[in-house]
């Protein structure tokens, strides 16, 4: 059991910065959730930790210990590969057991150990395969167990989900949300996925180009996104975002003007003629009448019916902005039409993409 | 009018393939039949009568027997341990390794080895080997033999080492294996049939080798196969046909069988494959 | 991954690259430079030469390019006539065209005919030197041998292939001997091709031929180089026609290989020897760099 921390962490592959200045903690028995793009340097600090790469400047720490410098050997984490890493030429028992073996645990005592977390994870009946000989679900069960079998102080996963087909992923996600509880291990897990992070992690660290844009419990960041990224990143569909100057008290566009009054704590800052961005999220958008305030107008561009609920797109000032509607039975809309939303919803950003705060 | 058209398709098919067949299969065609003839002569004749007669009188040639069974064996087995040995663990590096290079390093050192090769890189070879004392030795042989494959075995390997995910070595790496215990235990079991292929295709290549122990070996004891071949000749100097086609049969079944052996194991696809 | 990951400590790395390199080091890379210090002495095997070699200068390449013997029979420049043809007929015309036929003909099929077609090919190839050759005598005998058995089916008069065509005869045999290697490798390059590509081609109406020139040749241009590259490097330095002809008859089949050969080991003139060998290198390597210098170009032109 420790904590895991990240001081100044930067890594450099020659003249790319992967990991740039990164300083975080979690603590002990936390899951964390990485998520960003493919790039972002998420697999990389996730590398660091397990001593499979070496920052080029700042320290690591596992508990008290600075292991900075130390081989992976001498950290004691187990990790979860994207593709397994199943060894092809031993059982899934030997598998199980390699950790141990190489801590120079006993032949029978290995067997023990490793029969009893398979018995855990339900695989206890495939000791005597081999990893070509089971599913992929088998497979990704077998690492998780190797990972665990000796009991190490920190869980790395990376991306462990996403070698499965849909219907499997959701099954072993609550698998090994459930797992993590109970073992109440400090973990890492990397994914580009945002459901996976949101339903998964104490705390999400959401990650664009080799640097840590925010860091909180998933719901705070999904419903205060500190960027226009971490915005249009977390949520499926992802929150809409429009480009409006902000002129005399009212965001304006080309096709439609917005009282801005009720932000003007937030905009107190704000020059006259700033371009800014407003995002609201789908789910907090319905269609429009004439009696609504806060109103876009715009052009049907899709209508999607999902079953309990239906995507409809309007293209607004040459954006697409789209609203979820919950009901049994999809808009029939065509032509003009318009959207409208309650403004304790709207979140503003600035010009250099962050969040405007209320004050 | 389409079953016509699928017909002729068929038909031409069969009849391209057949002459590809006949191209290939007909060189060779004597030397199947010739062995078990009674009577020398250069024609394809089913052998009549059958005779294993002249397989007898091969094995009855000590100096022929002896370069077979012991001298090309000592120089192809020789030559495959320690090119498999070196090729592993050169293209383990030069996958695993940060070195410089290593891409145009691979390719460079199998052109190169394409270049200084033959008869031109024979001239300083001799000479180098009768400087160290090497000369008519098996040692001289397997050393030479070693030298000129191993860029393109290293090559070759390569093609496999590339090929595993390196995953399976982090992951032992991340289970606490030492860099040896992760070589041992992962790596080289992972690697194992890269160094099957290499070691076939060193053993046939070695084992077929003509210039290289032609040049560097002087005394009948110590020649292979390849070179004792030119030793069936009457008192009069004219080769003896029903022993020369015998031996080369015998001497030509290893290195089919070992093709079988790869083709059925592993299948015989392209390693990235040479063949010098 | 845009970075490749090291598993390997760069030290333990060059502690597993240091045998080989050592081998490499001195039986590829001494031997180019010995050669070149050889060829300018008139070293040779016996007698005060061979201890005592004396530095004469450029006179061995001098005599090798003497203009007033260079054509004649079993000089240089006649040689590497000899070499040049062979080396365009049976390499680049024969091995890498027959090879190309055999994988397109061949390409998205299966099953006994393709297997057996293309092992026969790879038997020839692989079965050692000495035994193709002795093969290819009896197939070329004027009398007994089954070429001429062959002609003879077809009221085609016998030919005498090793005395009267005896450059056809080497080109034929060579060809014949290294196809397979083309093959394996077309095979391997038209086996890379999505599939979809061709079925995009066949949707818009492409013929075979059409295919073939649009599709495929593009598609394996790098491999068609890289098996242009070592098919011409390896029928260049050869011994194989040795062993078919020695070289004869009257110096016609004499390759570069076999003259160095004649040189070097038969008369033990090591400064000639070395000459040659040294020239034969200077235009591999030429060989080398120009294939080399179209592979980047196409690789910048994509």
């Amino acid at each position: 059991m420790a904590n895991v921390t990240f001081r100044s962490i930067t890594k450099q592959f020659g003249a790319f910065t992967a990991v740039n200045d990164v300083s975080f903690e979690i603590a002990d028995g936390e899951f964390v959730c990485l998520l960003g793009p493919s790039g972002c340097g998420k697999t990389t600090t996730l590398r660091m930790i397990a001593g499979l790469e070496q920052p080029t400047s700042g320290r690591i720490l596992i508990g008290a210990a600075d292991v900075t410098e130390a081989k992976p050997k001498e950290r004691d984490i187990g990790m979860v590969f994207q593709d397994y890493a199943l060894f092809p030429h031993m059982t899934i028992a030997d598998n199980i057991a390699y950790p141990l073996k190489v801590r120079g645990v006993g032949q029978a005592e290995r067997r023990r150990r490793a029969a009893e977390v398979a018995k855990n994870l339900s695989i206890d009946q495939l000791l005597d395969r081999r990893p070509g000989q089971i599913s992929g679900g088998q497979q990704q069960r077998t690492s998780v167990a190797r990972a665990v079998v000796h009991k190490p102080k920190v869980y790395l996963f990376d991306e462990p989900l996403s070698n499965l087909d849909a219907k499997l992923r959701l099954e072993a996600r609550s698998f090994l949300k459930h797992l993590q509880r109970e073992l109440g291990v400090t973990s890492l897990y990397v994914t580009h996925d945002q459901a996976e992070a949101m339903a998964m992690a104490d705390r999400v660290a959401v990650m664009d180009r080799g640097e840590i844009v925010q860091f909180g419990p998933p719901l705070e960041v999904y419903r205060q996104p500190a960027t226009t990224f971490v915005a249009n990143f977390l949520g499926s569909p992802p929150m809409n975002l429009l480009s409006v100057r902000y002129a005399g008290g009212a965001f304006a566009s080309s096709t439609f003007e917005l009282d801005a009054s009720p932000f003007a704590g937030r905009l107190r800052d704000v020059r006259d003629g700033s371009e800014l961005t407003l995002g609201i999220r789908p789910e907090h958008v319905r269609m429009g009448g004439e009696g609504d305030r806060w109103r876009i107008p715009g052009e049907v561009y899709a209508v999607e019916p999902l079953g309990p609920e239906s995507l409809v797109t309007l293209r607004v000032a040459g954006a697409l902005v789209t609203a979820r509607l919950f009901g049994d039975d999809p808009p029939t809309a065509t032509g003009a039409a318009s959207f409208a939303f309650d403004p304790a919803h709207l979140h503003v950003f600035g010009q250099d993409g962050r969040r405007l705060a209320a004050r | 009018m389409r079953v016509v058209k699928h017909v002729l398709g068929r038909v031409a098919f069969y009849v391209v393939a057949a002459v590809f067949a006949a191209v290939f299969a007909l060189p060779l065609l004597w030397l199947v039949f010739a062995p078990f003839g009674s009577r020398a002569t250069l024609s394809v004749a089913l052998p009549d009568p059958f005779t294993l007669s002249n397989f007898g009188r091969v094995f009855a040639n000590t100096f022929a027997v002896r370069a077979l069974f012991q001298n090309s064996i000592i120089q192809a087995v020789g030559t495959m341990i320690l090119v498999t040995l070196l090729a592993t663990l050169a293209a383990y590096a030069l996958s695993r390794a940060p070195i410089r290079g290593r891409d145009v390093l691979s390719y460079g050192l199998v052109l190169f080895s394409s270049i200084v090769t033959g008869t031109a890189a024979m001239v300083p070879i001799f000479l180098l080997i009768f400087n160290l004392g090497l000369i008519d030795t098996h040692m001289g042989v397997i050393l030479v033999f070693t030298g000129g494959l191993l860029p393109a075995a290293i090559f070759i390997m390569r093609d496999f080492v590339d090929s595993i995910p390196r995953s399976y070595e982090e992951s032992a790496l991340v289970a606490g294996a030492s860099p040896w215990g992760m070589f041992r235990d992962i790596a080289l079991p992972i690697v194992r049939p890269g160094m099957m292929v290499v070691g076939v295709w060193t053993f046939v290549n070695v084992w077929g080798g003509f210039l290289v122990p032609f040049i560097l070996l002087r005394s009948p004891t110590k020649m292979p196969a390849a070179v004792a071949i030119y030793s069936f000749y009457t008192e009069g100097g004219t080769p003896i046909i029903t022993l020369t086609t015998a031996y080369a049969l015998l001497y030509t079944l290893p290195v089919l069988a070992l093709y079988l052996f790869v083709n059925w194991k592993y299948g015989f696809r392209f390693f990235g494959g040479i063949k010098s | 991954m845009h970075q490749r990951r090291t598993i390997l400590p760069l030290r333990t790395g060059l502690l597993f690259l240091g045998p080989a390199a050592l081998f490499i080091g001195a039986f590829i890379l001494l031997p180019f430079f010995w050669i070149a210090g050889v060829s300018f002495t008139n070293r040779t095997l016996t007698g005060a030469t061979a201890a005592n070699p004396q530095f004469v200068g450029l006179q061995n390449y001098l005599k090798l390019f003497d203009l007033s013997t260079f054509m004649n029979p079993g000089q240089f420049g006649s040689s590497l006539v000899i070499t040049g043809q062979f080396v365009f007929w049976s390499a680049i015309v024969g091995q890498a065209v027959l090879g190309l036929l055999l994988a397109w003909f061949f390409y998205r099929r299966s099953g006994w005919v393709k297997e057996s077609v293309q092992t026969l090919a790879i038997v020839a190839w692989i079965i050692p030197d000495v035994v193709v050759a002795f093969a290819w005598n009896a197939f070329l005998d004027y009398d007994g041998g089954t070429l001429n058995w062959l002609f003879g089916l077809v009221g085609l008069h016998k030919v005498d292939w090793l005395l009267a065509m005896p450059l056809l005869s080497i080109v034929l045999f060579n060809a014949w001997r290294g196809a397979a290697f083309s093959m394996l490798l077309f095979s391997s390059a038209l086996g890379s091709i999505p599939p979809s590509y061709l079925e995009t081609a066949d949707v818009a109406g492409a013929g075979p031929w059409q295919r073939l020139k649009d599709i495929i040749l593009p598609l394996i241009r790098t491999h068609i180089v890289t098996d242009l590259i070592l098919i011409t490097l390896w029928t260049f330095n050869t011994f194989g026609p040795f062993l078919l002809t020695g070289g004869g008859p009257a110096f016609k089949t004499e390759v570069v290989s076999v003259l160095t050969y004649r040189m070097a080991f038969k008369y033990f003139d090591f400064g000639t020897g070395s000459a040659l060998g040294m020239v034969m290198m200077l235009i591999n390597l030429g060989f080398a760099l120009v294939y080399l210098g179209l592979l980047r170009r196409q690789g910048s032109s994509r």
